[in-house]
């Protein structure tokens, strides 16, 4: 067990601790919150994993926008303050799914990785993933421009109601 | 570094994921479930960078950035629609969504 180990089982214990939280607690904003653990407990993995600048950018997008547009969302829907009792469904199925799954992808990861020891990467800096992206990674990066773009037109016309709704109601 | 920590750490997050998104009757919760998916797949992907060994050295990391750029489109188009339909409806519930009396709106 080296550093690197302790703060790898620390952080992932943080993350996925939080994240059953979100997906279990009965407050919708406190879901939210612990969201926000859970997703800064990632970001730290991240770190110790050697990618500076995806740990950056996911505290940047995720914990700095995502969640604050969820947040958002959460008030717009005029959730109540306390503790809401009709927000789950049975467990049952959802919970043998979800076993099923999380005992499945972590048998086959187990068996393909064992306990074998990796060298600890070097630093990655954004200088370097500059380069990848900006060398063979160029075409997709411009796909996701213009999906971007097209994320933000259909958000804006979705969002506005004199522009559909109008039409349905002539015809 | 082990490099089976974070791998066990990815698939118990995802499957925390696929449990909230069967759980969950409120869209917006679906929606955080969903972000946790994708984040385990986002911390899967990364740790790939330091175990496997790829052609080209980083891919991972700029593969993990391409989805949180996808994740940022998806949960703005899906809270835009979440919200116009409680705007229209009042409803946050998924099960409570009714899809064939839209489409005698549509019709009629």
């Amino acid at each position: 067990m080296t550093v690197a180990d302790v703060l790898l089982l620390a952080l992932g214990a943080i993350a996925v601790g939080s994240g059953a939280l979100v997906v279990t607690s009965t407050h919708l904003v406190r879901s939210g919150f612990y969201l926000v653990v859970s997703l800064g407990a990632i970001a730290g993995l991240y770190l110790v994993l050697g990618a500076e600048l995806v740990a950056w950018v996911q505290v940047l997008v995720y914990v700095g926008a995502v969640v604050v547009l969820l947040l958002f969302a959460v008030m717009l829907t005029r959730a109540p303050i306390g503790p809401s009792a009709d927000l789950d469904r049975p467990a049952l199925p959802a919970a043998v799914i979800g076993a099923g799954v999380g005992l499945g992808l972590t048998a086959l990861f187990v068996d393909a990785f064992r306990w074998t020891r990796f060298p600890s990467p070097d630093p990655g800096t954004a200088e370097r993933l500059g380069e990848q992206i900006f060398g063979a990674w160029v075409l997709p990066f411009e796909v996701l421009s213009i999906l971007l773009l097209s994320a933000l037109v259909g958000a804006i016309v979705l969002s506005r109601p004199d522009i559909g709704a109008r039409k349905a109601e002539d015809a | 570094m082990h490099v089976v920590i974070p791998y066990v750490v990815g698939a118990l997050l995802f499957a925390l994921g696929v449990y909230g998104v069967l759980r969950r009757r409120n869209a917006i919760l679906v929606l955080m479930a969903v972000e946790l998916m994708l984040n385990a797949v986002n911390l899967i992907l990364v740790t790939a960078d330091v175990s496997v060994r790829a052609v080209l050295p980083g891919t991972g990391g700029v593969f993990a950035l391409f989805v949180i750029v996808l994740a940022a489109a998806e949960v703005g188009v899906g809270l835009a629609i979440v919200l116009q339909f409680y705007r229209m409806r009042r409803i946050v519930v998924v099960d409570e969504v009714r899809l064939d009396t839209d489409e005698e709106r549509v019709a009629g």
